[in-house]
C-alpha cells in the first residue's frame, strides 16, 4: 500500500506538478460523470446500478460549485485579492438565467398572464420592467446573464484597484457589496420577484427543466464547462498575462515598478473570474429551480472561500477537490446531525487555516516534492535540478505576502 | 382609597416619637385620620349605591352616576371604567352584589371583587352564565360616564393626569365638555393646566365658528369677532395635532365665505384669514422644526449604536489590525450574558444591567483573549487567514449559542427606569432608552480613550502597533499586551451587547446584523483613530435616518454604503488618517 501511495506521488511529482492534478481531476471528472449519467439514463430504476436523477441534481449543484471555486481560486490564488463576495457575480448569473426561465413559463403561471411574471401581476404591475425586455431570447438572457455581472466586476474592480484599496479592505468592501445587494433584491420594487425571488420553472430550450434526460443534459454541460474553465483558466495562468498576475501576488510594487499597469491586469482577472462565477449561476438555477436573493447572503459568499482554503488555494485543480468535498459532507452532516454542520464548517474554517494553509492539494505537493527530493538527493541526477526549475512558476508552496495595510 | 393604605402605613412610622417636635406631623396625623374616618364614610355610601346598580332603570343609573361620582370622587374610576368596558356583572341570587367580570381566555372568566381587585373566584362560561348577569348600559349612559371619568380626572387627578385628560378631551371637545372645563378653569390653580384648558377652550370656540354656529357672513358682532381673535392668540405656537386640524378647518370655512361673492364681508373676513394663516405657517414651521430634532435624535441614537458596535472593533482592527468577524459574536455574547444575569437575578430587574455590564465585560474579554491564545497569534502577519479562522469562531459560537439556549430569540426585560419617554411636547419625545444608550456609548467613549491615551496598558498598545520589533526591544512583552488588548476589544464588544439588549432581539445572529457596519464605521473613520470611530458613527447614524424618510429603510442602507464605498476611493485612509510615524 505505502508503495502504491509513494509511485502515486512520485508520478505526481514526475511531470509539471498542476498540470498533472488537472489532468488527474479532469479523468476522474469525466469518468464519473459518464458514468453515472448513463446509469441514470439507460440502466432500469429497478436496478442496484441506477443513478437516480436526485444524485444526479446533486452532483450537478456540486459541478456548478466546484466551478464558483475556481473562479475564487483564479482571483485569490493567483492574485492574493481575496473576494468575500464572489456570491454576487453568482447570484447575478443566476438571476440572467432565472428572468429566461421566467418568461419561458408564458401563460402557464397561475394567473395565466403570457408577459408578466407572475409575482409582477401579483404586485399590480401593468407592464414588464425596460431591463426584462429581450430576455425571453435565451441567448441574449446567457450574454446579459454574464455581461451584468462582469460590468460590475470591472467598475467595482476598477474604482477599488485604482485606488489601492488592497488586502482585507477589498475583502471588506466586497462583502459589503454583496450585503447591499441582497438587501436591493429582497425589495419588491426591484422587479426580481423580492423574497421568493423568481422559481416555477417550466422549460429551458423547449426541453422539460423536470425531465430526466435535460437533468443529465444540464449535468454533462456542467462538467463539460467546469473542465474548459479548468484548462482556460490554466492557459490563461501559464501565459505572460498569468505570470504577471502572480508577479502582482507576490510584490504589487516591485511589479509595478517594473513598469506593469497592476491595476488594469488585476481588474481584468477579476473580470474574467466573475464570469466564471456567473457562468457557475446560469448552471446553478436551472438544475435547482430556485433562485433567491439568500444567494447574495455574505456567508454564502465566505463558504466559497473556505472549499478554496480546503483543496489548496493557486492551484485551479484543488479548488474543485475542496469543493466537491466540503459540499458532499455538508450534505452527509445537514442529514445525520443538522445541528453540527456550523459547528464543524466553524472547525474547519480554524483548522485548515492553523494547521493547513496550504490546503489538500498544497499538502499533496508539498509530500510529493519532499519525496522528489529525497529521490533527487538519492540519485543526485543532474537533470532532477532543472525539472525543480520549470515547477517553480506554478509553485504554490510560495506563500503569498499580502500586503498589509496598517 | 389608594391614597389613604399609603398614609395609614406613614402612622405607625411617624407616631409618637416625633409627633412632639414636629407640629405640622401632628396636624397631618389628625388630617389622616380625619380621611379615614371620611373615607369609611363614603365607601359605605358608595356600596350602597353601587348595590343599587343592577336593578335600577336607565334612567336612574344616570342619576346614579352622579351620585358615585359626588361621593367617591377619584375612588370610583375603577368601578366607571369596568363599567364602561360592560364589565359590570351581578349575582343572579343576591341582585346587590356587584363584581367585575374579565374574559380570560375563550370560555374562562376571572370576577374579581370592584373595591379590591382582588380575585373572587375563576370560573368557566357554563358556571358564569348561570350565576351571574350584566349591568346594562346603554349609549347615553356611555356618554354620560365618559363625562364624569374625565371630570374626575380633571378635578382631582394630578397635574399629569389633568394634562393627559385636556389632551384626550380636545379632539373631540364638543359643548358639555367645554363647558365642564369652563367651570373647573375657574377653580385650576395649576399654570400649565389653565393654560391647556384656555387652548382647549379656545379650540372649542373654533370649531363652533367653523360650524357656522356663532359665526358667518352677517356677523357684525365686534365681541364675536374678537373673541375669536383671542382664541387665535391663544392657539398660536401650540403643537397639538388638533390645534392644527381645527385650524385648518377654520381656514377652510373662511375661504369657502370669499367664494360667496354677494355677501363677502371683507373687514371681517380677511383679517381673520391672513392671521389664521400666519398661525398655521409658524405653527408648521416649529412642528418641522421639532420633526428636525427628532430626526437629529433617531440619528444619534443609531450613532450611538453604531459607535458601541464599532468602538471595539476600533481597538482589535483598528489598534491591533487584527481581522475579527467574531466580533458581532462578541457583542452576541454580552447581550446573552444581559440574559443569563436576568435569570439569575429576576426580583432585581431594575439592577441587573449594573451586573451585567461588567459581567458581560467579563465573559467577552475571556472568551477574546481564549480566542486570542489559541489561534490569532498563530495568524499574525496573515490578514486574511485571521478573517478565515474568526469567521470559523463566529459560526461556531453562534451555533453554540443556538445549541445551549436556543434557536429563538431571548426576552431581555427592561428595567423599569429605561422605559417610558421624555415627552417635550406634543410633536418630539425621546424615549429614555435611547437617551441613555446615546449617554452610555459616549461614556464607554470616553472610558476606552483614558484606557488608550493615560494607562501604561494604553501606552504599551500604542507602542506595539506603531513598531512591534522595537517595543520588543524595550522589554515590552507583546505577547501578554497582544492578549490584553484583544481582551479589552472583546470586552467592550461586549459591553456593547448589554446596551443593544435593550434595543434590538437578542438571538444568536445578533452579531451579524452589526459587523459589517462596524467595519464600515471604522473604515470610514479612518483606522487606528478612536475619534475618527467617533465622528463616524454619528455621521453615518444620522445620514442613515435622513435618508430614510425619502428612500426608504433599505434604499438608505445600500446607499450608505454604496456611499462609503464610494468615499474609500477619494480617501482611502478614512476621514482621519494617521499621520507621521504611526501611519507605517
Amino acid at each position: 500500500m505505502s508503495t502504491l501511495k509513494s509511485l502515486f506521488i512520485a508520478s505526481l511529482a514526475a511531470g509539471r506538478l498542476t498540470g498533472n492534478g488537472i489532468q488527474y481531476v479532469t479523468i476522474i471528472l469525466l469518468v464519473t460523470v459518464f458514468i453515472c449519467s448513463a446509469c441514470n439514463l439507460l440502466i432500469p430504476e429497478s436496478s442496484a446500478f441506477h443513478v437516480s436523477t436526485y444524485t444526479i441534481t446533486l452532483l450537478g449543484k456540486y459541478l456548478c460549485f466546484a466551478l464558483l471555486a475556481l473562479s475564487v481560486d483564479v482571483i485569490w490564488g493567483y492574485c492574493g485579492v481575496l473576494s468575500l463576495g464572489h456570491g454576487t457575480f453568482f447570484a447575478l448569473g443566476g438571476y440572467g438565467i432565472g428572468m429566461y426561465l421566467m418568461r419561458q413559463i408564458g401563460d402557464r403561471g397561475v394567473y395565466g398572464n403570457p408577459d408578466l411574471p407572475d409575482f409582477m401581476v401579483f404586485l399590480n404591475w401593468d407592464t414588464l420592467p425596460w431591463y426584462w425586455y429581450g430576455m425571453d431570447q435565451f441567448w441574449i438572457a446567457i450574454v446579459v446573464a454574464v455581461a451584468v455581472p462582469g460590468l460590475l466586476a470591472f467598475v467595482f474592480g476598477w474604482l477599488a484597484f485604482r485606488s489601492r484599496v488592497t488586502g482585507v479592505y477589498f475583502s471588506i468592501m466586497t462583502q459589503a457589496l454583496t450585503y447591499a445587494l441582497m438587501l436591493a433584491f429582497f425589495r419588491n420594487e426591484m422587479g426580481f420577484g423580492g423574497n421568493n425571488g423568481l422559481t416555477d420553472f417550466k422549460e429551458l430550450l423547449g426541453f422539460d427543466i423536470q425531465s430526466n434526460a435535460t437533468r443529465v443534459a444540464l449535468f454533462l454541460s456542467t462538467a463539460l464547462l467546469l473542465i474548459a474553465a479548468l484548462y482556460l483558466s490554466r492557459y490563461i495562468m501559464k501565459s505572460r498575462f498569468g505570470r504577471i498576475i502572480v508577479s502582482i501576488r507576490d510584490g504589487e510594487s516591485r511589479t509595478r515598478f517594473l513598469g506593469y499597469m497592476t491595476n488594469h491586469y488585476k481588474v481584468w482577472l477579476f473580470v474574467y473570474s466573475a464570469a466564471l462565477a456567473a457562468i457557475a449561476g446560469i448552471l446553478y438555477v436551472p438544475q435547482v429551480g430556485i433562485i433567491n436573493p439568500g444567494e447574495f447572503s455574505p456567508i454564502n459568499s465566505i463558504e466559497v472561500v473556505v472549499w478554496v482554503a480546503v483543496g489548496g488555494r493557486g492551484t485551479l485543480y484543488g479548488a474543485v477537490i475542496g469543493a466537491l468535498l466540503v459540499n458532499y459532507a455538508k450534505t452527509k452532516f445537514t442529514a445525520l446531525m443538522p445541528d453540527g454542520w456550523l459547528f464543524a464548517l466553524g472547525a474547519l474554517f480554524v483548522g485548515v487555516t492553523v494547521f493547513l494553509p496550504d490546503g489538500i492539494a498544497g499538502y499533496l505537493e508539498n509530500s510529493a516534492r519532499a519525496l522528489q527530493a529525497k529521490a533527487d538527493l538519492d540519485n543526485t541526477s543532474e537533470d532532477s535540478l532543472s525539472k525543480d526549475g520549470t515547477s517553480k512558476d506554478n509553485n504554490p508552496k510560495d506563500k503569498p505576502t499580502e500586503e498589509v495595510t496598517p | 382609597m389608594h391614597g389613604t393604605s399609603v398614609i395609614k402605613r406613614k402612622i405607625p412610622l411617624t407616631a409618637v416619637a416625633r409627633v412632639a417636635i414636629f407640629p405640622p406631623l401632628l396636624l397631618l396625623i389628625i388630617w389622616t385620620r380625619f380621611c379615614f374616618a371620611e373615607d369609611t364614610f363614603t365607601e359605605q355610601s358608595l356600596h350602597s349605591l353601587v348595590a343599587q346598580l343592577s336593578s335600577a332603570s336607565f334612567a336612574k343609573k344616570l342619576t346614579l352616576v352622579d351620585e358615585i361620582e359626588e361621593v367617591a370622587g377619584e375612588a370610583s374610576l375603577p368601578i366607571l371604567e369596568a363599567f364602561l368596558a360592560g364589565q359590570l356583572y351581578y349575582l343572579k341570587q343576591e341582585q346587590d352584589k356587584v363584581f367585575q367580570a374579565v374574559k380570560i381566555e375563550q370560555d374562562n372568566y376571572q370576577i374579581l371583587d370592584i373595591y379590591t381587585t382582588a380575585q373572587v373566584e375563576y370560573i368557566d362560561k357554563q358556571a358564569f352564565r348561570a350565576r351571574y348577569k350584566k349591568v346594562r348600559i346603554n349609549n347615553r349612559l356611555r356618554k354620560k360616564i365618559k363625562l364624569s371619568l374625565s371630570r374626575i380626572s380633571l378635578s382631582s387627578g394630578s397635574e399629569a393626569s389633568k394634562m393627559q385628560a385636556l389632551n384626550a378631551l380636545m379632539d373631540g371637545v364638543d359643548e358639555s365638555s367645554a363647558s365642564l372645563v369652563e367651570s373647573l378653569y375657574v377653580k385650576e390653580r395649576s399654570k400649565p393646566v389653565k393654560k391647556l384648558m384656555s387652548v382647549v377652550l379656545a379650540v372649542h370656540q373654533l370649531k363652533q365658528a367653523t360650524r357656522g354656529a356663532t359665526f358667518n357672513q352677517q356677523t357684525d358682532d365686534q365681541t364675536e369677532k374678537q373673541k375669536i381673535t383671542q382664541a387665535l392668540d391663544l392657539l398660536d405656537g401650540r403643537l397639538e395635532v388638533s390645534v392644527k386640524v381645527a385650524l385648518i378647518n377654520f381656514k377652510a370655512h373662511l375661504e369657502d365665505l370669499t367664494a360667496d361673492d354677494a355677501n363677502y364681508n371683507h373687514d371681517l373676513i380677511n383679517p381673520l384669514l391672513s392671521k389664521t394663516n400666519a398661525i398655521i405657517h409658524s405653527i408648521e414651521e416649529e412642528i418641522n422644526f421639532f420633526l428636525f430634532v427628532e430626526k437629529l435624535f433617531f440619528g444619534l441614537s443609531l450613532g450611538s449604536v453604531l459607535l458601541l458596535a464599532a468602538i471595539g472593533l476600533a481597538i482589535t482592527f483598528g489598534v491591533m489590525g487584527i481581522i475579527n468577524m467574531a466580533h458581532g459574536e462578541m457583542i452576541m455574547l454580552g447581550a446573552y450574558t444581559t440574559y443569563v444575569v436576568q435569570l439569575l437575578m429576576p426580583n432585581l430587574i431594575n439592577y441587573s444591567l449594573f451586573v451585567a455590564v461588567p459581567a458581560a465585560f467579563l465573559v467577552a474579554a475571556l472568551v477574546g483573549i481564549v480566542i486570542q491564545r489559541t489561534v490569532i497569534r498563530y495568524l499574525y502577519g496573515r490578514p486574511l487567514e485571521t478573517l478565515l479562522a474568526t469567521f470559523g469562531i463566529s459560526l461556531i459560537l453562534r451555533q453554540a449559542v443556538r445549541t445551549l439556549f436556543s434557536p429563538l430569540n431571548r426576552q431581555v426585560d427592561q428595567p423599569s427606569w429605561m422605559s417610558g419617554a421624555l415627552e417635550l411636547n406634543p410633536v418630539l419625545s425621546l424615549t429614555y432608552n435611547r437617551l441613555y444608550i446615546l449617554a452610555f456609548s459616549l461614556l464607554v467613549f470616553i472610558a476606552l480613550v483614558f484606557v488608550i491615551k493615560k494607562t501604561s496598558l494604553g501606552l504599551n498598545v500604542r507602542a506595539v502597533s506603531q513598531n512591534r520589533d522595537m517595543a520588543k526591544a524595550m522589554g515590552v512583552k507583546t505577547e501578554w499586551v497582544d492578549a490584553l488588548t484583544f481582551g479589552l476589544g472583546s470586552g467592550v464588544a461586549g459591553v456593547a451587547g448589554v446596551a443593544l439588549s435593550q434595543l434590538t432581539n437578542v438571538g444568536p445572529n445578533l452579531g451579524q446584523a452589526y459587523i459589517i457596519d462596524s467595519f464600515m464605521v471604522v473604515v470610514f473613520g479612518g483606522v487606528g483613530n478612536l475619534m475618527g470611530t467617533l465622528v463616524a458613527s454619528f455621521s453615518l447614524g444620522a445620514a442613515n435616518k435622513f435618508m430614510e424618510p425619502i428612500t426608504g429603510t433599505v434604499l438608505a442602507n445600500i446607499l450608505v454604503l454604496v456611499f462609503i464605498i464610494l468615499f474609500i476611493q477619494k480617501r482611502p485612509r478614512g476621514l482621519f488618517p494617521q499621520k507621521g510615524r504611526a501611519a507605517e
